[in-house]
């Protein structure tokens, strides 16, 4: 942090000054020119709200597909298929027992479990075949679309919420003063902040197990340098399957997310897999805070696009992507 | 591509079973949204149509009528490339096609590259399908969007006393249409649209945009459909919405109303016009209720048919009330077949319907509002029929060609 102040002070001013306006304009009253000028606070807080938490979807996406390719190389474009198996596990069992904390634990379990069988019986096979991987997962992709239209449908399946976390709660933020000078606080679904602390919660855990224990130690040496490290005796092969069920387990949870505050369908899985793809690019690939500051900035443009500049929302991430890479093309937090 | 033949395989062997007697058979291709944000619509139309073949069935004279279905996903590209399909590799002579707006503007056009073949538009409703330069074999035996709404403003005016409204609604051309109509009655008797709101099909997120609505007017119209609806509606309640709502022709509907869930009961109340009500009590339309409900078990069909499955039947009965009429006799480019279809007047469950010079229907509209029937199930119960809707919906047509094509920002709001 200090060592980017001192190399350049020009950019840390200005992102220091960013920072601060942002700030102002979470927590201070609007004055009415600025209402007037860009829309009311609530609007403006609420696309926040949700760009932060819709970025938490993503990094619950993106970390494993980030974490896959970091330590293995292999870009799995069937992680779009675990996401939408495990949205659809998650939608069964809450179906069949009314458990919504049981469908993440399940969902994780066996899209890991397909993970597992993913690595041990296609990527083990063409270890080093960068390409061949990557062909062999599109193909798998599509295989896996088919196979869940056959037994799912086409129709669009909703986990439901359970009650508890259905509806609004008052948040501390004052969006406006009522005329009799009482404040009138941000109102923001539950079940949003939630799902949003539950991927913090998710992103530290996979940090501190990564930078504080000796299997994160491994597999931040695997990162670095897998044939050294398989030199040393480390059994590599079994670190690769624990990542890869790591890596796809996320991804069965974040189906549940998805499902539960947006929806399930095929071609969701299409959808998740490029939104991964744009943040780890961004973020850079094989880099967790990379993924998570991806998520971030993907999740705020897709929803402050869509109030503020409604047309040509869906341009704003690839505008994002495109500007990334041609200006730091190994991603914003990516090690050189 | 693969996708869709899946379904398309399962639907069209149901149709192909027991068919394979050595007889002249006509072919005809059928096109709905089993893919996408609309698939539930798709498959609805797809009960209607057989509702229809179940009542009317499938003799034609010493013919029989062969049916291949293709799966579109609402995007007009996806639509044009099931319609060509159907043509070049399954060699139908006639199309039963499309659902949804954007994809009845392109197969309308495409339409005009087979002059020789005949469409019969299965349920799409955007204005410009048949309003622009119409195509001469493309037949339309449902209204459009705006016909739909027609009632709607009035009464939203006079009996509910909105004066302030606000619009949200899909990005595409049947939406536009649907506003195009409320707008122009709305304003017409003096209130206001204040903001319209346009997201893109196929939204998942409706988080800012339910934060954006305007809380200074008297309702929201919506004018969603699909997993659309349904994704709004959940969200919308998980942020505690309550405003006074107003549908569509989509929205409110089976489709939606009977939708997995709580969130649809914001729906209770809400005032909407389509070209069907679900508690209607013509002789007519509970006849075609009851063969809805006969004909598949009941959880696999909806408590009451949604419009799609309406306007497949009726689409699918001028089809074969036409064809009866020339006894199958396609001969000479079909020009016999679309001379009849042309002048055909068909009894549709849900009111008289002809065709006018454009080959647009004209028809009955009612206007709805959704009610609980006591058992946690949800209907659009009438409230007004208004009979002989027009295309330019009772303008003078001079006056209706100024007012311009429904976009995001046409009409204005004001007295035309």
């Amino acid at each position: 942090m200090t060592r980017f102040v001192e190399r350049h002070p020009v950019w840390a001013l200005i992102a220091i000054i960013a920072l601060a306006i942002l700030l102002w304009l979470i927590f201070a009253v609007w004055p009415p020119g600025l209402e007037e000028a860009i829309g009311r606070k609530r609007v403006f807080l609420n696309a926040v709200f949700n760009g932060i938490t819709l970025g938490g979807l993503y990094f619950l996406v993106a970390s494993g597909f980030t974490l896959i390719f970091g330590l293995m190389r292999n870009v799995n474009l069937a992680h779009g298929s675990l996401y939408l198996f495990g949205g659809y596990i998650g939608y069964a069992i809450s179906a069949s027992t009314g458990s919504w904390i049981l469908s993440f634990i399940i969902a994780f379990i066996l899209t890991a479990l397909v993970g597992v069988l993913l690595q041990v019986i296609v990527f083990r096979r063409m270890e080093g075949q960068d390409l061949r991987q990557t062909m062999v997962t599109i193909g798998l992709s599509i295989v896996f679309a088919d196979l869940m239209l056959w037994a799912c449908g086409g129709d669009f399946y909703q986990i439901q919420t359970p009650s508890w976390l259905i509806g609004p709660i008052d948040l501390p933020l004052i969006t406006a003063i009522k005329s009799s000078g009482e404040p009138v606080y941000l109102r923001y679904p539950l079940v949003r902040l939630v799902i949003f602390l539950a991927s913090v919660v998710i992103g530290v855990a996979m940090w501190l197990a990564l930078n504080r224990t000796r299997i994160g130690m491994i597999v931040r040496a695997g990162v670095d340098d897998r044939d050294i490290l398989a030199a040393t005796g480390v059994r590599i092969q079994l670190v690769f399957v624990l990542v890869f069920a790591l890596g796809a387990g996320l991804a069965g949870i974040a189906g549940v997310v998805g499902g539960t505050f947006q929806s399930l369908s095929p071609g969701e899985d299409i959808r998740f897999l490029l939104a991964s793809l744009v943040v780890v690019i961004v973020g850079g690939m094989g880099s967790i805070p990379g993924a998570a500051l991806g998520a971030l900035i993907i999740g705020l443009a897709e929803q402050l696009g869509s109030v503020y500049i409604p047309t040509y929302a869906i341009v704003v991430t690839f505008l994002i992507m495109v500007l990334v890479l041609a200006v730091r093309p190994q991603g914003l937090l990516a090690r050189r | 591509m693969l996708k869709g033949s899946v379904g398309l395989i399962a639907l069209s062997a149901l149709f192909l079973s027991g068919a394979a007697m050595a007889q002249e058979k006509i072919k005809v291709g059928v096109t709905a949204t089993l893919e996408g944000t609309y698939t539930v619509l798709g498959e609805d139309g797809i009960r209607g149509h057989q509702t229809a073949l179940n009542v009317l069935g499938k003799k034609i004279g010493d013919k029989e009528l062969e049916f291949v279905i293709a799966s579109t996903d609402a995007t007009p590209d996806s639509a044009v490339r099931a319609v060509r399909k159907l043509i070049e590799q399954d060699k139908v002579q006639i199309l039963l096609s499309p659902l949804s707006g954007d994809e009845g503007i392109a197969v309308k056009n495409f339409a005009k590259t087979h002059p020789e073949l005949t469409f019969i538009n299965a349920a799409s409703g955007a204005q410009e399908t048949t309003y622009v330069d119409p195509a001469p074999n493309f037949f339309r035996y449902n209204m459009d969007g705006a016909q739909w709404q027609v009632g709607l403003g009035k009464y939203a005016y006079d009996e509910k006393k909105y004066r302030k409204i606000a619009t949200v609604g899909e990005d595409y051309s049947f939406i536009y249409t649907q506003v195009f109509g409320l707008v122009l009655e709305f304003c017409g008797m003096g209130g206001q649209v204040t903001n319209r709101q346009w997201v893109p099909l196929g939204t998942k997120d409706f988080a800012s945009v339910i934060a954006a609505l305007p809380d200074d007017v008297d309702a929201i119209y919506l004018g969603l459909g699909g997993a659309d609806a349904v994704n709004f509606l959940n969200q919308y309640q998980q942020a505690g919405g309550k405003a006074h709502l107003m549908g569509g022709s989509i929205m409110i509907d089976q489709t939606i109303l009977s939708s997995k869930g709580n969130a649809k009961n914001a729906l209770i109340g809400t005032i909407a016009a389509s070209g069907q009500a679900d508690t209607w009590e013509d002789p007519g339309w509970q006849k075609f209720v009851k063969a809805y409900q006969d004909a598949f078990p009941p959880n696999k069909r909806f408590p009451s048919p949604s419009l799609l499955a309406t306007n497949y039947y009726g689409s699918t009965m001028a089809l074969i009330l036409g064809l009866r009429a020339v006894n199958g006799d396609l001969s000479n480019n079909q020009s016999k077949f679309k001379e009849a279809l042309a002048k055909l007047e068909i009894d549709a469950p849900n009111g008289k319907i002809k065709l006018d010079s454009n080959r647009q229907a004209i028809g009955t509209n009612f206007v709805t509002e959704v009610v609980d029937d006591g058992k946690g199930a949800l209907f659009s119960k009438v409230v007004k029929v208004i009979p002989n809707v027009n295309q330019t919906l009772g303008y003078d047509p001079a006056v209706f060609a100024k007012i311009g094509l429904p976009s995001r920002t046409v009409p204005e709001c004001k007295k035309y």
